[in-house]
């Protein structure tokens, strides 16, 4: 390699391997070496608080599911129930049952086995236990029984964590003698709301979710959809439609309060819908989640490629065909992606709920649309705001339930649209 | 040349075509006449308004909000622009092949099969069988995919899906295809091959091309046009117009001094 002297005026070949390039391209290495690092400490950092979220939910909430049970040994014939056991079998039962001083007995039971102050160990609504088991089987009314009934709250926090130490002693004398049981708490599940922690269940609240998400979808899909595909596809360009396209997009970004506040002033107070119920709940979740369905769909309606369509116009498909046929198949997983995003949103909102009255003591799960009701979400900040420490666990119980339906309610959404990816 | 004694003995006939994008005139007063039977080759430099005035002949240009079409096209005598005209049945009648290869994104059997069902041309599901076999026959592409028909359209090879295109257009049964540089994005195989099948279609349709490629031009047609800042510059038999043109930009083309 010979060394030829630079020509003057023509600027000297570049130096790959000189100083200036090393030292530039080793700048270079180290910005893709810290580019890497930051990324990775970043999605670090995220899983390690999901995981912390996770723990502390699980840690707390896996109580709630289960319940401190004491043994009441019960002796039927000396309560002296005024019960006919023939009217026990049939549809007379609760009314048989609720004429009987059930409560005085199980308190009683309670003494007689545990001494003065026997029936504080037991929950307020034990009784119900033994209602149940008495329905269960009539022939209890002639024999002394030993039942399992629900532990008083404060009790069930002394076995399961750290309670006063009067109630500790309590636990460990109950322990030794084996009066003392954990079970899982079925009652959680298929429970409504109560003032006392060792009785609540949040079926009310999944229900009441239930029927409200349900209102939501099917006015905001079908809504949302439509509306997306008009402006689309069909709505001429002016300004009217600016304005409309403008309109939607603030729609999306408003306080989910001020939809309360709206769904207060429009379906209560001006349509006199019942307060507190599941279809006024819905229909202001819908108002709130149908722009967000817009924006989604409108978005993945645009991303079909102008070809497709091309293609099917230039065989004589009308505008409807290309439509149904070519644009939206294309479209769904964007649209769909958008509705988890949208229902998702609405499944965890408490703001605009409590406005129209969702926040009401409920204690019996809603039957239908129109029946009071209120949302696992409201139920959980309800929980969260009582001062008796037996709500803890629930509220971490319930919190638990509110994300499983939240996974539930994504996995179908998921596999929706991947059943509609996989068409082609 | 008086074309407005003859309009009816034409498959199409264009009179007096303006089109407008905007306040933009892209075509200026074209007057031309297409035959049954020919495969007549729209060319001009790029931008010349070729592809503006192809997509007139089966109102493709309606899907464009802002374009705006005057004069008069007649199909068999019959004024496409019509209000009375319906565009559904006209595109079944005048189909497409685009520029860059676009089948649906299902199976290569539903690509074709898709316009005999909209358009209810099969009675059952043999017939639409028979349909796709023979479009895919007369497409040149069967023996490549018979054995495959429910795999994806959009996985085949660049000039099988431009062939899997011409399937598509041709089950329908049309009158007229148009072509809207067919080759542009395909390899010289791939283009000698719809080369040939545009050679093997021709005693069945009216095929109208638009290229780029002046020898495809040459080996295609019958019939030429040239086109030049959106006028129809000349028109004539393939060879007059290459051996022997008549006006001097055309020449000028032709012989490559711009384009």
């Amino acid at each position: 390699m010979t060394e030829h002297a630079p020509l003057p005026g023509v600027p000297a070949p570049t130096d790959w391997r000189g100083a200036t390039h090393q030292r530039r391209m080793a700048k270079r290495y180290a910005a893709e070496r810290r580019f890497r690092w930051l990324g990775l400490a970043a999605v670090l950092l995220s899983a390690g608080f999901l995981v912390m979220l996770l723990v502390s939910m699980l840690a707390g909430g896996l109580n709630g599911f289960v319940q401190t049970q004491i043994a009441l040994p019960i002796d039927f014939p000396a309560a002296r129930f005024a019960i006919d056991p023939a009217k026990l079998r049939g549809p007379a039962a609760d009314l048989a049952l609720a004429a009987a001083d059930l409560t005085g007995a199980t308190d009683a039971a309670a003494i007689v086995a545990y001494g003065p102050g026997g029936e504080t160990l037991i929950s307020d609504g034990a009784w119900t236990q033994v209602r149940d088991q008495l329905k269960a089987d009539p022939s209890l009314l002639d024999k002394r029984v030993r039942l399992w009934v629900p532990a008083a709250d404060r009790i069930d926090i002394a076995a399961k964590r750290d309670g006063a130490p009067a109630d500790e002693a309590i636990v460990a004398k109950l322990t030794a003698a084996h009066a003392l049981t954990t079970r899982f708490n079925a009652s959680f599940l298929t429970g409504s709301d109560s003032t006392d922690p060792t009785m609540v269940g949040i079926w009310g609240a999944l229900k009441g979710s239930l029927f409200t998400m349900l209102v939501t979808l099917l006015l905001a899909f079908p809504v949302g959809l439509f509306s997306a595909l008009y402006l689309e596809e069909y709505a001429p360009r002016n300004r009217w439609t600016d304005l409309i396209e403008v309109s939607i997009n603030n729609l999306a970004a408003v306080p989910s309060i001020i939809f309360g506040l709206l769904g207060l002033a429009v379906f209560l107070n001006t349509f006199h819908l019942p307060r507190s119920a599941a279809i006024v709940g819905g229909l202001t979740l819908a108002l709130m989640t149908m722009p967000v369905i817009v924006i989604a769909s409108r978005n993945a309606i645009k991303a079909v490629p102008p070809s497709i369509r091309e293609a099917a116009f230039g065989i004589g498909a009308s505008p409807v065909q290309v439509v149904f046929h070519h644009v939206l198949p294309l479209a769904m997983p964007g649209i769909l992606t958008g509705t988890i995003i949208g229902m998702a949103r609405a499944l965890g909102e408490t703001a605009p709920l409590l406005m129209i009255g969702m926040r009401a003591f409920i204690t019996a799960p809603p039957g239908g649309l129109r029946d009071p009701a209120t949302v696992l979400p409201v139920q959980i900040f309800l929980w969260s705001d009582q001062v008796n420490r037996g709500f803890v666990e629930k509220t971490s119980a319930a919190i638990l339930v509110l994300l499983v339906f939240l996974l539930a309610m994504n996995g179908i959404a998921i596999y929706l649209r991947n059943r509609f990816e996989s068409r082609w | 040349m008086n074309a407005e004694t003859s309009i009816t003995r034409h498959k199409i006939s264009a009179r007096h075509v303006n089109v407008f994008y905007g306040d933009n005139q892209a075509i200026r007063d074209v007057s031309i006449d297409f035959d049954r039977d020919v495969v007549t080759a729209l060319i001009g430099p790029s931008g010349c308004g070729k592809s503006t005035f192809l997509r007139t002949l089966n109102r493709m240009n309606d899907t464009i909000p802002t374009a705006r079409v005057e004069g008069e096209i007649d199909l068999d005598g019959e004024d496409i622009y019509a209000p009375e005209m319906d565009v559904v049945q006209l595109r079944a009648r005048v189909g497409m092949v685009f520029q860059k290869p676009n089948p649906f994104p299902k199976s290569i059997f539903e690509n074709v099969a898709y316009g005999p069902r909209i358009h209810g041309l099969a009675a059952n599901h043999n017939q639409l069988g028979e349909i796709v076999e023979r479009s895919l026959k007369r497409a040149g592409l069967w023996d490549e995919v018979k054995d495959r028909l429910s795999d994806s359209g959009t996985a085949l090879s660049g000039g099988q899906q431009q062939r899997l295109c011409i399937a598509r257009a041709i089950a329908v049964d049309p009158e007229v295809i148009l072509m809207d540089e067919p080759c542009s994005a395909l390899d010289p195989i791939a283009t000698a091959k719809i080369e040939e099948l545009i050679h093997e279609l021709k005693g069945r349709y009216a095929i109208v091309i638009v290229t780029h490629n002046m020898q495809q031009a040459a080996r295609v047609s019958q019939r030429t046009a040239f086109f030049h800042l959106g006028a129809l510059v000349e028109s004539g038999t393939t060879s007059d117009i290459f051996t022997n043109p008549r006006q001097e930009r055309t020449k000028d083309y032709i012989t490559g001094r711009y384009g």
